[in-house]
């Protein structure tokens, strides 16, 4: 078969046959190597009504007491609560989160429940797409929290998906890989138990959703990959107390009428389940995480940020064009900004002047409107004056008319009284 | 309305140790990784620089064990250039179920000029271009997955002259030591004893170090049994090799040798040359490293430089040094808020000096008016005096005017008594 760097290749390559032993069949190991001394890393994201059993079915799947005590059900809205764990199994180090959503399913409400969820992948998503696009990165050492597993828990009623589930789950599937599970499943009958599973199938199917596929194109698992896809979803038990079976201890949960095994497949799906998310598809999961999941939320991402991957004449873009007509594009906005704030404060100081121009205009009119009032009132003035002096200079010849005539006639009367008394003598 | 908060968005590193009492099966991540990696394939590109006629193609025979360059599909050597092309051949090879796809890139026509000057510079172009293209491809939108044609590891032969590094050598890897792993050769390690291998040896690494060279280093691993093979490479660099593609047989065994009138020199013969330390450091256990080194190394300076200059528009070092922890389109973010909260002052300043020079204005116009006012009313003082005086003096005048016609009517009354009376006096 041929690889998938064989089918790149393509034309360009020729095959050559060696004569002896090269020693690049050295090469799986080498790449193992480097990853067992880096360590793996897995983010596990349980979702799922308060008291489904979450908590107790991861403590029984990686086999050890995880903290946390039981949440109770008066949560005010559905939370995220995350915890890494660093484990170790020989020589392989685990750095494994697992994150809880709590008070899922509690309120009255439940329109938003998925909102914190969903933000929540949103957000470990946006971390890494940030990282990878820092100028100077440092991603072979990043702590990868993206969500590789969505675990989510029907509850076991044995009818059908709660509508929350369906719509939980609708909005979920294009953003992480989901694994449906039914919880406590040793409340449901066997016959029960298959109708229910043909019941759940057949609602995802029917609504779109896409859950998660056990990977059938590699042939070492193809088979057991593509069988276990035909008991999806898995019914499981959990639990953390043992109980003497035989002579052996196994974990178990204790009824008057039996005891459930959990690892006993007969009883439950625990172990299919444990086979297929830890024993052969874990590094499938991550690897769909990020070719699929990750890519798809970068694309929606640098989309909407306004990158295109060509231009209107479908020339490719290269990385560096893109980035420069970005910035020429922000420069430039920056400018045209910048330039008119000045042509406002320009446009203001035109505005005031005119206003101002105007008011000294009627200042100056007013006061020569006064001015003139004032030359009338003047002239009046000096008419006055003028017409009083006439009288005056009238006047005066009166008197001196009337003097001279005055004197005159004393002179006259002088006269004749002499003359009178001289004819008396 | 969101009635519920998000803890926790980053996640906690809340760390512990946890032990498993029983198997739970992770172990077993390293054989999914193993299984994937076997289903991909692996690929691989190797550059091997050097002079004309240092036996370069044979090496490259010698080392993947195929007549890689044969009649059909001639070495660098046999291409005469005039100029230094940089030519890629790809092959593919099987072996135990693992499938690599290897890249030759030659530089037929290196060195061999009489003027040398820049003729590493196609080198550095095809290296460049490279990581140009992985750069693009990164950073599309729509990504696939991505083949990788970067050059993983660079193979530079140095002429066995015996006496130190020719200047050409220097300056080749002083251009590229930062860009590519290179592994200096002693090339056709036969012509020289081993005593005169051991100088040579030692002289290079002192010019290498003297002019601080940069080639690839070997890892340290916390194995113990590793660490002493590497320590034995280590001590032997630059390793001395010879190729051969001709299969000799010595004591009934048939191996890879020269033959010479005095003897054979075995190719993979540890007492002969390197070669085989070359083989084994090469593919068989550091292939996986040169790579990773290529990627985290020297792909990223690559990458870091171009974003930079984009970002920063070439602005100098020292100024942008602390802002490169960020993508560049943060970085236009950062700029765009600093540019805002500067307009914001510019505004302020501006709003600033306006008011200012209104309220000049507004003063001014205010002061004028009152010195008009001023004037007019002392001009209306000056005319109501005038008015005064008119009316004092028109007074004065009434009051005399009257006095005098009361004089002159006493006068006539006076006057005419008189006449009256001078009229009876003459009767008698």
């Amino acid at each position: 078969a041929a690889t998938e760097i064989a089918r790149q290749a393509g034309e360009g390559a020729r095959a050559v046959p060696l004569s002896g032993h090269v020693g690049f069949d050295s090469m799986p190991d080498q790449l193992v190597n480097k990853s067992v001394n880096h360590g793996f890393c897995f983010n596990i994201l349980c979702v799922g009504e308060t008291g489904l059993g979450k908590s107790t079915l991861m403590d029984t799947l990686f086999n050890t007491k995880f903290e946390g005590e039981p949440t109770q059900h008066n949560q005010p809205g559905v939370q995220l609560k995350s915890n890494t764990y660093e484990l170790q199994e020989s020589n392989v180090r685990l750095k494994l989160t697992m994150v809880n959503t709590v008070g899922f399913g509690d309120q009255i409400n439940k329109e938003d429940s998925y909102k914190s969820i969903v933000e929540f992948i949103d957000a470990q998503f946006e971390a890494y797409l940030q990282e990878e696009l820092k100028i100077k990165r440092t991603l072979h050492s990043y702590h990868d929290t993206r969500i590789h597993a969505c675990l989510y828990f029907i509850a076991p009623t044995g009818h059908s998906l709660k509508s929350l589930d369906l719509v939980t789950m609708k909005k979920l599937d294009s953003k992480v890989n989901i694994i449906p599970i039914i919880a406590k499943s040793d409340a449901i009958s066997k016959s029960e138990l298959a109708k229910f599973k043909i019941k759940i199938t057949s609602e995802l199917v029917s609504n779109g959703v896409q859950i998660y596929q056990f990977p059938t194109d590699d042939e070492t698992v193809a088979e057991i990959n593509s069988t276990m896809n035909g008991h999806l979803p898995f019914a499981v038990v959990g639990s953390t107390e043992e109980v003497k079976i035989g002579n052996k201890m196994v974990r178990a949960r204790q009824y008057p009428w039996g005891t459930v095994q959990v690892e006993n497949e007969n009883h439950c799906d625990f172990v299919k389940l444990r086979e297929m998310l830890i024993r052969v598809n874990m590094e499938d999961l991550r690897e769909q995480t990020h070719t699929r999941h990750y890519e798809l939320y970068r694309r929606c991402k640098l989309e909407e940020m306004g990158f295109k991957d060509t231009d209107p004449d479908s020339k490719p873009f290269s990385l560096q064009e893109t980035y420069e007509a970005k910035r020429n594009e922000f420069m430039g906005e920056l400018q045209k900004k910048e330039e008119e704030m000045r042509q406002m404060f320009v446009q203001r100081v035109k505005e005031k002047e005119a206003e101002l121009k105007e008011a000294e205009k009627e200042l100056h009119e007013k006061f020569d409107r006064l001015k003139k009032l004032h030359q009338d009132e003047k002239k009046k003035l000096e008419d006055k004056k003028k017409s009083l002096d006439d009288e005056l200079n009238g006047f005066k010849q009166k008197k001196t008319a009337a003097e001279l005539l005055q004197s005159q006639a004393q002179q006259a009367g002088a006269s004749t009284t002499l003359k009178r008394d001289k004819e008396r003598k | 309305m969101s009635t519920h908060e998000i803890t926790y968005l980053k996640m906690k590193t809340r760390q512990q140790q946890k032990s498993l009492e029983g198997y739970v099966g992770f172990a077993s991540l390293p054989n999914q990784v193993y299984r994937k990696s076997v289903k991909r394939g692996f690929e691989f590109t190797l550059m091997v620089v050097g002079e004309s006629g240092l036996g370069k193609s044979t090496l490259i025979n010698s080392l993947v064990l195929t007549d890689l360059y044969c009649g059909e599909y001639p070495g660098p050597s046999h291409r005469i250039k005039k100029t230094v092309q940089v030519e890629q051949s790809k092959v593919l090879m099987k072996e135990g179920g693992v499938q690599l796809l290897l890249t030759i890139v030659d530089t037929p026509g290196f060195g061999d000029a009489v003027d040398n000057s820049n003729c590493w510079q196609p080198v550095i172009d095809h290296i460049d271009s490279k990581f140009e293209d992985y750069l693009n491809a990164e950073s599309r939108v729509n990504r696939r997955q991505m083949p990788d044609s970067r050059v993983h590891c660079c193979l530079y032969f140095i002429a066995p002259s015996g006496h130190g590094l020719k200047p050409l050598d220097i300056e080749f890897m002083k251009r590229l030591h930062e860009k590519v792993n290179i592994i200096p050769l002693i090339a056709k390690a036969d012509t020289l004893t081993p005593e005169e291998c051991q100088q040579f040896k030692k002289q290079i690494m002192r010019e290498i170090l003297e002019h601080k060279i940069k080639i690839y280093e070997f890892p340290e691993t916390d194995d113990e049994e590793e660490n002493k093979i590497v320590k034995t490479i280590k001590d032997r660099l630059p390793l001395a090799v010879v190729g051969s593609n001709t299969i000799i047989e010595v004591n009934s065994k048939r191996v890879r040798g020269r033959q010479y009138p005095w003897g054979v020199a075995e190719v993979e013969n540890g007492e002969h040359c390197d070669f085989t330390l070359l083989r084994n450091m090469l593919i068989r256990t550091h292939m996986q490293d040169l790579k990773d080194v290529t990627n985290n190394v020297h792909y990223e300076n690559y990458r870091s430089r171009k974003l930079a200059a984009v970002t920063c528009n070439g602005i100098d070092n020292n100024k942008t040094k602390g802002q490169l922890t960020k993508s560049p389109l943060a970085q236009m973010e950062e700029e765009r808020r600093e540019h805002v909260s500067k307009m914001k002052k510019m505004e302020m300043e501006m709003e600033q000096v306006f008011e200012m020079k209104v309220k000049e204005k507004i003063q001014k116009l205010k002061d004028s008016e009152a010195e008009l006012q001023r004037r007019h009313e002392q001009m209306k003082k000056n005319l109501e005096a005038q008015h005064k005086e008119l009316e004092e003096r028109r007074r004065q005048f009434e009051e005399e005017r009257v006095n005098w016609e009361t004089q002159q009517r006493i006068l006539e009354q006076q006057k005419m008594t008189l006449e009256k009376n001078k009229k009876k006096g003459k009767i008698f």
